[in-house]
């Protein structure tokens, strides 16, 4: 059996229709978009389809739309830009289960004299929006709070979250590199003022993203130098990737209900078939208000690197949010701000699914599965006790 | 995915020795489940005196699961003197090496089987007995377990202790100790300032100032910093010294730590006895 990929929510695999789309922009139509003649013109041309594909899978107008090098630097620069753009206000509001492009920033702005607060989570990984409007203030620049997990799934409501910044005139950015492409997104219906999408996370290519600002929204440039993309991020742009970003966005926009059928009922299947089979496991996350694609199971006794491991003896590629995979020896920071037991939080896996897994692929994981954590657990002290 | 032998491989995907001894001599539990790794280890004896059969148990990642299976091999059919001597790194050794980040799990293998024998030796059932004082709480690891990995495995940097046993992988807060540790085993002992002029006789309030300034920037920032956190000088009124926290720090369980025993203590060292330190929330 070929490879069975669930480990989507960490990178995809790039779409067929989107690696031909690119491939001409290598080699046939090199020309720099920003050049004066035709040959970059053709390229330029290009760009704005791309750009427009872009804007209709997130609906907002394509002038708001700025290509970067992926999620991380839409992070970063949404974070510093808006921070630079309001130097009278000094608190900064995140919350404890940001991805790291966000959290490591926003705690990066600590020295430099910023009220940076952690907004907790309840062990759903539901935010605790009370908190949220206590600590909102005049003082706040901005709240970036991310749209839905990487690890767990759990999705925020991110409507109210930019109201509550609103309401005291502040600014509200979303992390949503897992949330576009997974589930409905509208820039135009929503109040929300700064939303980051990363390529490869919807099977288009590494190192392609983009930031949606809102018109009006002041925001200072993160990358400076020449005037490419309206002389808000300079450098010429990673032509053939930003193509097949809006190849990709059109292919999401057109299987997003797929994703919510079929990748779900995939999802659905793998979890309770898992569950029904393995004792001492759970669901960590907000089962009501999920992405479609995502899973994370814990296995109570036993260690996350070990499952995965032994998973990779069958092809089955997962990760875990366990601390021995990461080279950090405490477990995930987002477990454990849900206050999952230490016991539990070791032995986490995250499945997350794509339109490309097939039904097979799940029987045989629910097949594989149980006997490898019966197996991890005849050798663990604690789970001989357990059973 | 880490980067292991084929050696650690083959051991985690089928250890030997896997299960409990009936009837042991002796039984070595070390880890807990918090740790995120914990191993027990039974043996029992011929009427040699040499481990006939060992058996272990473990609760971690791979390469806590294939030292687990390396030691039952390597101390099997050994004399408990002989099995003494060996050493974690015999453990990393028999793999064909462990990455560096995983070398703690070696330790562990050599931890419980100390406690084994020590349980076999003094009959009672010891969970590890901790010597010394906890300085890294995070892992509840102490000084005496830091000083000998650094010792046997003639670590220099922090990080490396962090591998080897653990200490200082947590919040933090234990570096500057840790640095200590290593400095002291190294027979190193650094010191920035000349010994007799550590602390400064008849400062002006100003040349009190700049010197509490420096001691924070130059001796207790960097470990701040390493962790994502910092600190800032306030002001000083007299003998109180009034910081703040920032990034990392501020959040911290450990800061009241941080501020007595690394910040107040520094300072104490190096700028006057009378110091107090205090936390400008
Ligand atoms: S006390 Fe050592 S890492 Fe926290």
């Amino acid at each position: 059996m070929d490879t069975i990929y669930l480990d989507n929510n960490a990178t995809t695999r790039v779409a067929e229709e989107v690696f031909e789309e690119m491939k001409p922009y290598f080699t046939e139509y090199y020309g720099n978009p920003s050049s004066m003649h035709t040959f970059g013109g053709q390229v330029g041309g290009k760009l704005t389809e791309a750009r427009e594909r872009c804007a209709s899978l997130i609906g907002c107008d394509p002038s708001e739309i700025t290509f970067t090098s992926g999620g991380t630097e839409s992070d970063n620069w949404a974070i510093s830009g808006i921070l630079a753009a309001t130097p009278n206000r000094r608190k900064l509001i995140t919350s404890r289960v940001e991805h790291p492009a966000v959290l490591t920033m926003c705690r990066s702005m600590a020295p430099h004299g910023y009220n940076v607060v952690e907004i907790d989570v309840d062990e759903k990984g539901r935010l605790d929006l009370d908190q949220l409007e206590k600590e909102v203030d005049e003082d706040t620049a901005l709240v970036t709070i991310m749209w839905a997990n990487n690890e767990t799934g759990t999705i925020f409501p991110v409507e109210k979250i930019a109201e509550i910044a609103h309401n005291s005139g502040a600014v509200f950015h979303t992390d949503a590199v897992q949330a576009v492409g997974k589930i409905p997104v509208n820039m135009a219906e929503s109040n929300i003022d700064l939303l980051s999408v990363s390529g490869h996370k919807l099977h288009g290519p590494k190192g392609v993203g983009l930031l949606y600002v809102r018109k009006g929204v002041m925001l200072r440039p993160f990358i400076k130098g020449g005037h490419q993309e309206s002389g808000r991020r300079a450098g010429t742009e990673n032509t053939a990737g930003l193509i097949g970003l809006g190849k990709a966005c059109q292919l999401a926009e057109e299987n997003i209900d797929r994703e919510n059928r079929e990748v779900k009922r995939l999802r659905d299947k793998l979890e309770s078939g898992l569950l029904e089979k393995c004792s001492d496991a759970f669901v960590n996350g907000d089962s009501s208000k999920r992405l479609p694609n995502t899973t994370s199971i814990s296995f109570e006794y036993i260690e996350g690197e070990a499952i995965l491991l032994m998973l990779d003896k069958y092809q089955i590629c997962a990760s875990s949010g366990s601390a021995c995979t990461s080279g950090s020896l405490e477990p995930s920071h987002v477990l454990r701000a849900m206050g999952v037991p230490f016991t539990a939080a070791h032995g986490s896996i995250r499945f997350s699914l794509s339109i490309y897994n097939k039904e097979e692929e799940i029987d045989k994981v629910i097949e594989v599965m149980p006997p490898v954590i019966k197996r991890l657990r005849e050798l663990s002290p604690f789970g001989r006790q357990q059973k | 995915m880490w980067d292991y032998t084929e050696k650690v491989k083959e051991h985690f995907l089928n250890p030997r020795n896997v299960g409990e001894v009936e009837n042991p001599d002796g039984v070595g539990e070390v880890g807990s489940l918090a740790c995120g790794d914990a191993l027990k280890l039974t043996f029992k004896l011929d009427e040699e005196s040499r481990i006939e059969d060992v058996k272990f148990q473990t609760f971690g990642c791979a390469s806590a699961i294939a030292s687990s299976s390396a030691l039952t091999e390597l101390i099997k059919g050994k004399t408990l003197e002989e099995a003494e001597n060996i050493t974690n790194k015999d453990i990393a050794d028999y793999l064909g090496g462990l990455p560096d980040e995983k070398m703690h799990c070696s330790v562990m293998g050599k931890e419980a089987l100390e406690a084994a024998i020590e349980n076999y030796r003094t009959g009672e059932t010891v969970t590890h007995q901790m010597e010394g004082n906890v300085v890294c709480t995070c892992f509840g690891i102490t000084d005496t377990e830091i000083e000998d990995v650094v010792r046997e495995n003639k670590l220099e940097t922090v990080e490396q202790v962090t591998n080897y046993c653990k200490a200082g992988g947590g919040c933090g807060g234990c570096t500057g100790e840790i640095e200590r540790i290593i400095q002291q085993v190294r027979g190193e002992k650094k010191e920035p300032r000349e010994q007799q002029s550590k602390r400064p006789k008849n400062l002006t309030n100003i040349q009190k100032i700049q010197l509490i300034q420096e001691i924070i920037n130059e001796q207790v920032r960097p470990s701040l910093k390493a962790d994502g956190g910092d600190l800032d000088l306030i002001d000083v009124v007299g003998d109180d010294v009034i910081v703040a926290f920032r990034g990392m720090c501020a959040n911290c369980k450990m800061a009241e730590l941080t501020l007595t025993d690394v910040v107040q203590a520094k300072l104490r060292e190096y700028v006057s006895e009378d110091i107090n330190v205090y936390e400008n929330k």
